[in-house]
């Protein structure tokens, strides 16, 4: 018993040391970093200051804050709408299909998501694939302009994030028993009461932790918003991604990380109290 | 159409390559306690899952109340199944689970409350009505499940395997319990046991199932004291089957002679031709076994040798083997007997106590 256990502390203990060094170090280097000044071009100095902070309640970046959310919380939307038919039906798949479509769910993550965004280019751009399409069928006569707009943005982000919805939806409802929607529909509820009544609830907690695999990252995924949305649309990842690598201004781009951490987290919290869940279905 | 509330109409269904259904034919009176009684694996489920739309059968018709529902969804069919799972909702209270289909007619909530709490008083739960379905016990379960079925008073309720997880004593009573709300509210219960006690006290009719098929459909008595083929005698009467090759017919009795002695048979239906194989069927209380040579035996009973004794379900079990390697079980009230294991004996039946059935060729 006792050596059990401590061959198991000694399993465990480097990988405490991987994510405090790795992990935790540097989130303890950002926020100190907030609090320091900026020091000529490019180097930043030990002063200690706090307006690195009250500087983001300027108009412009509450703006972009409010957009980002705005879009976060549009993808999310989309993707659970879109995710959670492919996720239910998936389940109900005979365990061939289910393999081969959680293989077509897995295969895209073997190149980078920018590569596969820049497909959505050669997609959406001006007479691309796209426009083609639709002048083809004579849905339209001059092309659109869809690259560098807002939906072009949202449709990538549904595209980077609806395996995360899929896949939490799937191993939701792969655990539905089936027999309790025969029950239902047995004591007179239709396909889609009983869907509503037996189905859904039981499969809440895929959707719970779908919402949050989505809607955590989408707030950091500014590199979707460049290269389908031009410099049209600006999020605030983009906003530090700029105080970072153009404007040099590092303690800025800190502070504004630090509260897009304290934002996300508090999303987090938000909804884990309204949807009581405690266990993310999918997620570990 | 007939006056029959359900019919069954030559039943098909094959899984794959396996036939689970093998034309299954059946009628139902309103009010009709109808139990399916066979081994595991022989289709009752299966018929049941069709009756209730969960299943849709390849090839033949399911009428209800003189209307062809073979295709009809299940919520549309005036039928509600106890399942053998139970499948009670987890994520409801017992009070949820049991007014769920009251719910969905949209009934008031004081009229489905109080159609609970008269649920709950009928399957003994009361005061259950806000316990979760994990706190309850598989008994307490399939109760609910019960309650869950009959309150929508449906016009057929299909019930698998109901009592299953119910020790004797409480089996015992929702068997009464059962069959006195079946009486009352006039449901035809088609009902799956395999427990042939519990057909046999519950039913009006019978349909003993064996691998897709009914080998033999009647009323208890005709299944239990006219058993068709071999497999009923033996499933439901725990029946000892013997053959032997028709020496004589006369004043209803037929004689069969075999090589280690003769038995007499009750004549029913056509007399046999002499020199035909016939399979007898006799139950183990009308089976004497006693040391050769007493009185009142038959002249030539049949000889065999005590293999076996043993004390099992409240009565003595004494086993015989005849020459054929045939082995015959007497019951006796009692814990023991004189008699002992490697003793010779005779065995012999009044004709009255036997019957003659089919042999028991695979179908
Ligand atoms: N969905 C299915 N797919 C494949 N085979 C099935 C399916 N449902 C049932 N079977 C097969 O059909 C046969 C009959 O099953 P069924 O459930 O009707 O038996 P049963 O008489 O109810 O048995 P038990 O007393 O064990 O409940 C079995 O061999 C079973 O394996
Ligand atoms: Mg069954």
């Amino acid at each position: 018993m006792k050596r059990k256990r401590r061959v198991s502390i000694a399993a465990i203990l480097p990988m405490y040391l991987f994510t405090l060094l790795f992990v935790l170090g540097p989130l303890i280097y950002m926020l100190i970093l907030s609090f320091a000044s900026r020091d000529g071009q490019w180097g930043v100095s030990a002063e200690f200051t706090l307006k690195n902070y009250p500087r983001m309640l300027e108009p412009i970046y509450l703006r972009t804050f409010w957009n980002s959310i705005k879009l976060s919380l549009l993808s999310t939307l989309f993707v659970l709408l879109i995710g959670y038919p492919f996720g239910y039906f998936m389940a109900r798949l005979t365990k061939k299909w289910r393999t081969i479509a959680m293989l077509l769910l897995i295969i895209p993550f073997w190149t980078s998501t920018l590569m596969r965004l820049y497909g959505w280019i050669i997609f959406f751009r001006a007479n691309g694939v796209f426009d083609g399409l639709l002048m083809g069928l004579g849905l339209t006569t001059a092309p659109l302009k869809l690259l560098y707009s807002y939906p072009a943005v949202v449709v990538g982000m549904i595209y980077a994030l609806v395996p995360f919805m899929i896949y939490s939806v799937y191993s939701s409802a792969e655990k539905l028993d089936w027999r309790l929607v025969e029950a239902a529909r047995d004591l007179g509820a239709s396909g889609f009461r009983a869907f509503l009544t037996v189905s859904l609830p039981l499969t809440a907690p895929g959707i719970f932790s779908g919402v949050i695999l989505t809607f955590v990252p989408s707030m950091g995924l500014y590199f979707i918003a460049d290269v389908l949305g031009g410099n049209k649309i600006v999020l605030i990842g983009n906003l530090i991604q700029e105080q970072l690598v153009k404007l040099h201004d590092w303690p800025f781009a800190a502070a504004m990380s630090v509260v897009l951490l304290v934002l996300t987290s508090v999303f987090l919290f938000l909804y884990r109290r309204v949807t009581k869940s405690d266990s993310l279905e999918g997620l570990v | 159409m007939d006056s029959a509330l359900l019919r069954l109409e030559n039943l098909e269904k094959s899984f794959g390559e396996t036939r689970v259904l093998r034309g299954v034919s059946l009628s139902a009176d309103a009010g009709q306690f109808i139990t399916l009684l066979g081994p595991s694996g022989c289709g009752k489920t299966t018929t049941l899952r069709i009756i209730a739309g969960l299943e849709s059968p390849d090839t033949g018709k399911v009428w209800l109340d003189g209307r062809d529902v073979t295709s009809a969804e299940p919520n549309k069919r005036d039928v509600n199944t106890v399942f053998q799972s139970y499948a009670l909702f987890p994520h409801m209270t017992v009070e949820d689970n049991i007014g769920y289909g009251l719910r969905l007619r949209r009934k008031p909530k004081a009229e489905i409350r109080r159609a609970v709490k008269d649920a709950l008083a009928l399957v003994q739960l009361d005061g259950y009505e806000k316990r979760m379905t994990s706190e309850l016990s598989g008994g307490q379960s399939q109760r609910i499940a019960i309650a869950r079925a009959v309150i929508g008073n449906p016009k057929v309720l299909l019930l698998d395997e109901p009592l299953g997880a119910l020790d004797y004593q409480l089996r015992r009573q929702m068997q009464l319990e059962l069959k006195r709300l079946q009486k009352q509210l006039g449901i035809t219960f088609i009902y799956i046991t395999h427990d042939q006690e519990e057909a046999l006290n519950m039913s009006d009719v019978i349909a003993v199932m064996r691998n897709g098929m009914f080998e033999q459909l009647g009323s208890v008595s005709e299944i239990y004291d006219a058993p068709k083929t071999a497999y009923v005698a033996r499933f439901v009467g725990n029946a000892n089957i013997v053959s032997g090759v028709v020496k004589d017919v006369s004043d209803g009795v037929i004689t069969l002679a075999r090589s280690d002695g003769e038995m007499s048979v009750k004549l029913t239906g056509a007399p046999p031709e002499r020199g035909a194989t016939v399979h007898a069927a006799v139950r183990g209380e009308n089976v004497q076994i006693e040391p050769l040579g007493r009185d009142g035996q038959p002249p030539e009973p049949i000889v065999g040798t005590i293999s076996d004794k043993r004390f099992a379900g409240g009565q003595l079990r004494i086993s015989v083997t005849l020459s054929d390697g045939t082995e015959v079980t007497a019951s006796r009230h009692g814990i023991d007997s004189p008699l002992a294991a490697g003793e010779r004996v005779a065995v012999w039946w009044s004709p009255d106590h036997a019957v003659t059935v089919e042999g028991d060729n695979e179908a």
